[in-house]
């Protein structure tokens, strides 16, 4: 009634980040700061899982705790279904819930979703819109006013019409799809829009590691633009790989007491499975976490520990696919890792310190890794894309649908990219160096100003503007002396002996070929002299020279090659 | 975007014989670009979608959106509070205030009840920086005149208080607006009726007030309406007209009289509001259309309702008439037939009686015919006992039976031992079959 009297209602936006086994929601407090929602059982994380028993529905946490004894009943890991048909999907990860099965040209669910005994076809873009209206629920709740749009993250490998289906099963639930960003961009969002984030160039790799599977992506931030240069994914890897590991291992120390396999036994894995999944999130806190299941098999109660080193070193392989993901994703950006800046780690299984550490070890010195083991100050990598997305949403709610569309169209956010870097050379008399001021891949147009200090007794300066490259350039150190080592350090024999052959290696700029060249005469002794560079998109360029404070500036433009 | 990497290394001194028009010496391009798609997040890709999409550079786009957040601040301050201030208001005094529209004063005429507490504060600002006696004085009017300033005040006095808002809201007389004229009323009713009760309901407890609509209102939308107004619910208070309580001592009698003359006032000028409400909403219903709309869609309804019983009831009668004239028919059908059928069987009989009469003549005159089996002229005695035989026999054989035998009897025609042995035989089948007495029979035994 009161939306018919207004005309329309006003619009209030949120954060949605909808995962295949947790969704988050988040918006922007008054005092601008990102903050994750609690649903009403106060989970930050809120299992993507709808129970049915007797037409009352279950979410989240209690439905997943349904996985055990309703399983036939609960829907889990849809999201990657919607939008796609039967033949195309991966079943695996519904093994232990409802299974998906084909009606029409999609996927869907047979459930006893109402009190009636027999099972109804519920497709996934229905049970997407019941989902999606709980999360709405939870919100609206929690800020006392009706949240009616949102911004929700999705994967960078989201086709079309996956998109397309998430956007009408939104409409059905009431939420108002304000855009669709991808999760690896929201969360390097997430980290600039802190208040005390600067707008640097940087190169961020963004792990993604989720429950069932990992994405990585390489972020090129250039003046708060955001590119992405290549995308990695592994759908089979992610926390349920970990989780796997201490099933097994539990398993087999049931077994051993025992003579009996739980994971034979549907519920008795299913169990593990819940179970399991705790421990190893207790895991990532606490160097040591218990297990103990009622009942597991055969009316046998289990009990036991796990330490954190035995679960690193059982899962050792599962880590070496977490970092052969990364490596991979760099490469396939055409970098190498000593061009990284920052590595995010994103999504739940992010809290593993085991894995953060592995690429500390991967990454050079300068490199930061932003995951809560590595960095104090980290973002709880579970809640990144939701901030992101709030974030997004606070910046476009204001917007028209037409105006949002046409910003996110392909005329606008195709964009010519610098191929290569563009700076400033240095010519002593002992050598050349090249101080790159707008990085490669920066997209156009764009402007960029920097102070160089002039010579200290002053006089005319050159200004030789180049394009550059970037070599890696390897040094073997000199074999030093083996040294004896103490016998109590076992454990880091390893990292020792391969420290001791590995080569050094150091970025090298080189200048590959000028631009331009001016000249600032007059240059007063100890002050500085301001270059600003600008690029348009047809790769004309227009340069300015001049001393800080001074009023003549030396000005030239080169025309475009397009 | 405009900050300035700084970077602290020297630059090289200009090399002997380095020359150049306007010391500008273009060497080369750039390599190709590639094309990417970046991510449409952020507040500079933002940034940079407004500058394509508006064409803009860079400097240019700073520049618009700085104008704008300028504009925004600008026309915060200035808000339409400009208006100014009649002559004759200026010469007001101060000690009338009562009788002074507040917010006239404070130039706030377009607003009126509607105006925010904030904008009040507004108002009465901009006001005492036109009006300070103290500016009036530097400007060099010496006039000594504040009292505008005063009026200035007590304005800003009754309106930031929001019981004595109220109470001055409640007998604001520009804010009335009165009910249309009949002649008003009959061109556009809704629109001329329609800004009375946005006005009125400024009074009412209960808000949202539920508006007059348009023709195409439900009519429940149209019964809350007129069940809303015709229980209205007002605040409305009179205390505003109060006449002044002397406070000079003159004694409590006069102080008590005069308040009782008040309550005695404000309670007969809230009636008075009460029935002016009500007189009006009997003006407004007895103009309504709509009203006269749903009664005839009512009635229509009601008339169709009773129409379908009436000639439900016509059917059913019609029915049971059809139903007891079929009955009849198939009654007097079943009549005839049942009489023909009798007629019929009367006929059959009474053919078989004449049939069985003429056999039984037949038999009578066969054994009369051969001369009662006796060789010349018959002995009595011969002849009764043929007759009792006969008469024996006639009586103990059925009717077929008389027939088969009147028919042996015609063949064996007056040839005495065919009849004879006719009899006879006749005669064994009944013995044999019981119906006769051995030694009964005795002519044809």
């Amino acid at each position: 009634m009161g939306d018919a009297a207004n005309g329309v209602a006003e619009r209030f936006a949120i954060g949605i980040s909808f995962g295949n086994s947790c969704s988050s929601i988040a918006r922007i407090s008054p005092d601008g700061k990102a903050e994750v929602i609690a649903n009403e059982e106060g989970d930050r994380q809120i299992p993507t899982v709808l129970s049915y028993i007797e037409g009352e529905e279950y979410h989240g946490t209690q439905a997943k705790s349904q996985l055990i004894r309703n399983s036939g009943n609960t829907v889990a890991y849809f999201r990657d279904y919607l939008g796609k048909d039967f033949k195309s999907i991966d079943p695996t990860p519904c093994h232990a819930s409802a299974h998906p099965q084909q009606s029409d040209s999609t996927v869907a669910f047979s459930i006893r979703d109402s009190p009636s005994e027999t099972p109804n076809s519920v497709t996934v873009s229905e049970i997407t819109t019941r989902h999606l209206r709980r999360l709405k629920q939870s919100a609206t709740d929690f800020l006392g006013k009706d949240v009616n749009a949102a911004v929700i993250t999705v994967p960078t490998d989201f086709s079309d019409a996956q998109r397309e289906a998430l956007v009408a099963a939104a409409k059905n639930a009431g939420i108002d799809v304000l855009q669709l960003i991808s999760e690896p961009v929201a969360a390097v969002m997430a980290y600039d829009a802190r208040p005390e984030a600067t707008v640097t160039d940087k190169l961020t790799v963004v792990a993604d590691l989720g429950g069932t599977r990992s994405d990585v992506a390489v972020v090129a931030c250039r003046g708060g633009i955001y590119t992405i240069l290549a995308t990695a994914h592994d759908y089979e890897l992610g926390g349920a790989s970990l989780d796997q590991v201490i099933i097994d291992h539990f398993a087999k120390e049931f077994q051993k007491k025992h003579q009996v396999d739980p994971r034979q036994d549907v519920r008795g894995l299913a169990k593990l499975k819940l179970e399991g999944e705790a421990t190893r999130k207790a895991l990532s806190l606490s160097t040591n976490s218990q297990l103990s299941i009622e009942s597991l098999t055969n009316g046998i109660d289990f009990g036991s520990t796990v330490n954190r080193t035995r679960f690193e070193l059982l899962s050792g392989k599962v880590f070496s696919q977490f970092t052969g993901l990364i490596e991979q994703a760099v490469q396939k950006a055409n970098l190498d890792v000593l061009d990284i800046d920052e590595v995010i780690f994103s999504g739940g299984t992010s809290h593993t310190p085991k894995i953060a550490h592995l690429a500390r070890n991967i990454f050079p010195e300068k490199t930061a890794i932003l995951a809560p083991s590595t960095l104090t100050s980290a973002i709880n990598p579970s809640e990144l894309s939701a901030r992101g997305a709030a974030f997004q949403a606070s910046l476009v709610q204001e917007f028209d649908h037409e105006d949002i569309e046409q910003s996110i169209h392909p005329m606008v956010t195709v964009t010519p990219h610098l191929s290569k870097a563009i700076g400033v050379e240095f010519t002593s008399s002992t050598e050349t160096t090249f101080q790159p001021l707008l990085n490669a891949e920066t997209a156009l147009p764009a402007r960029r100003i920097a102070h160089y200090s002039a010579p200290k007794e002053g006089g005319d300066v050159l200004v030789r503007v180049c394009e550059g490259a970037r070599n890696i350039k390897v040094t073997k150190p000199e074999p030093k002396p083996k040294e004896e080592k103490p016998a109590d350090d076992e454990d880091s024999d390893f990292s020792d002996e391969d420290d001791e052959e590995e080569e050094i290696r150091e970025i090298v700029w080189k200048t590959e070929q000028p631009v331009a060249e001016l000249a600032v005469k007059g240059v007063k002794a100890g002050s500085k002299v301001e270059v600003m560079v600008h690029v348009n998109p047809d790769l004309g360029l227009q340069i300015a020279v001049r001393e800080v404070g001074g009023s003549s500036a030396v000005r030239g433009a080169i025309n475009g090659s397009a | 975007m405009a900050a300035a990497q700084v970077v602290n290394v020297s630059l090289p001194s200009l090399p002997q014989g380095w020359s150049a028009e306007k010391d500008f010496k273009p060497v080369g391009g750039l390599s190709a670009a590639t094309q990417r798609n970046i991510e449409p997040v952020g507040p500079y890709f933002l940034a940079h979608a407004r500058r394509k999409r508006h064409n803009r550079t860079f400097s240019e786009d700073e520049r618009l959106q700085a104008q704008n957040n300028a504009k925004k601040t600008e026309d915060e301050e200035n808000m339409d509070i400009s208006e100014d201030e009649d002559p004759m208001m200026l010469s007001r005094e101060a000690k009338d205030w009562k009788g002074q529209d507040h917010y006239a004063v404070l130039g706030l005429t377009k607003y009126r009840w509607r105006a925010t507490p904030e904008q009040i504060k507004k108002a009465h600002r901009k006001k005492v920086l036109r009006h300070h006696p103290d500016k009036k004085a530097a400007m060099g009017k010496s006039d000594e005149n504040d009292s505008f300033f005063k009026c200035i005040q007590k304005a800003t006095e009754v309106l930031s208080d929001p019981i004595r808002r109220r109470q001055f809201d409640s007998v604001d007389e520009a804010a009335e607006i009165d009910p249309p004229s009949k002649k008003a009323a009959s061109k556009d009713y809704f629109k001329a009726w329609g800004p009375i009760f946005e006005a009125e309901g400024r009074f009412s407890n209960k808000q949202p007030v539920p508006q007059l609509g348009d023709d195409n209102s439900t009519q429940e939308e149209v019964e809350t309406f007129y069940n809303f107004w015709y229980n209205f619910d007002s605040w409305r208070t009179f205390e505003y007209l109060d006449e002044d309580i002397p406070d000079d001592g003159e004694g409590r009698d006069q102080k008590r009289h005069t308040e009782k003359k008040n309550a005695n006032a404000r309670r007969k000028r809230k009636q008075e509001d009460n029935v002016r409400l009500r007189e009006m909403m009997d003006e407004l219903m007895a103009g309504d259309e709509r009203i006269k709309k749903f009664r005839q869609q009512a009635r229509a309804g009601k008339d169709a309702k009773r129409k379908a019983k009436e000639d439900e009831a016509k059917r059913l009668v019609e029915e049971k008439e059809r139903a007891r004239l079929e009955k009849e028919q198939q009654e007097k059908a079943a009549e005839e037939a049942a009489k023909a059928e009798r007629e019929k069987n009367k006929k059959a009989k009474e053919a078989a009686k004449n049939a069985s009469k003429k056999n039984k003549r037949v038999l009578k005159s066969s054994v009369k015919d051969v001369n009662y089996f006796a060789d010349g002229e018959a002995s009595a005695s011969q002849v009764d006992s043929v007759l009792t035989d006969v008469e024996l026999i006639m009586g103990k054989i059925d009717v077929d039976e008389l027939a088969a035998l009147a028919e042996k009897l015609t063949i064996a025609g007056k040839d005495g031992s065919a009849v004879k042995s006719a009899w006879t035989a006749e005669g064994q089948r009944l013995v044999g079959a019981g119906k006769v007495k051995e030694g009964d029979l005795k002519a044809f035994a």
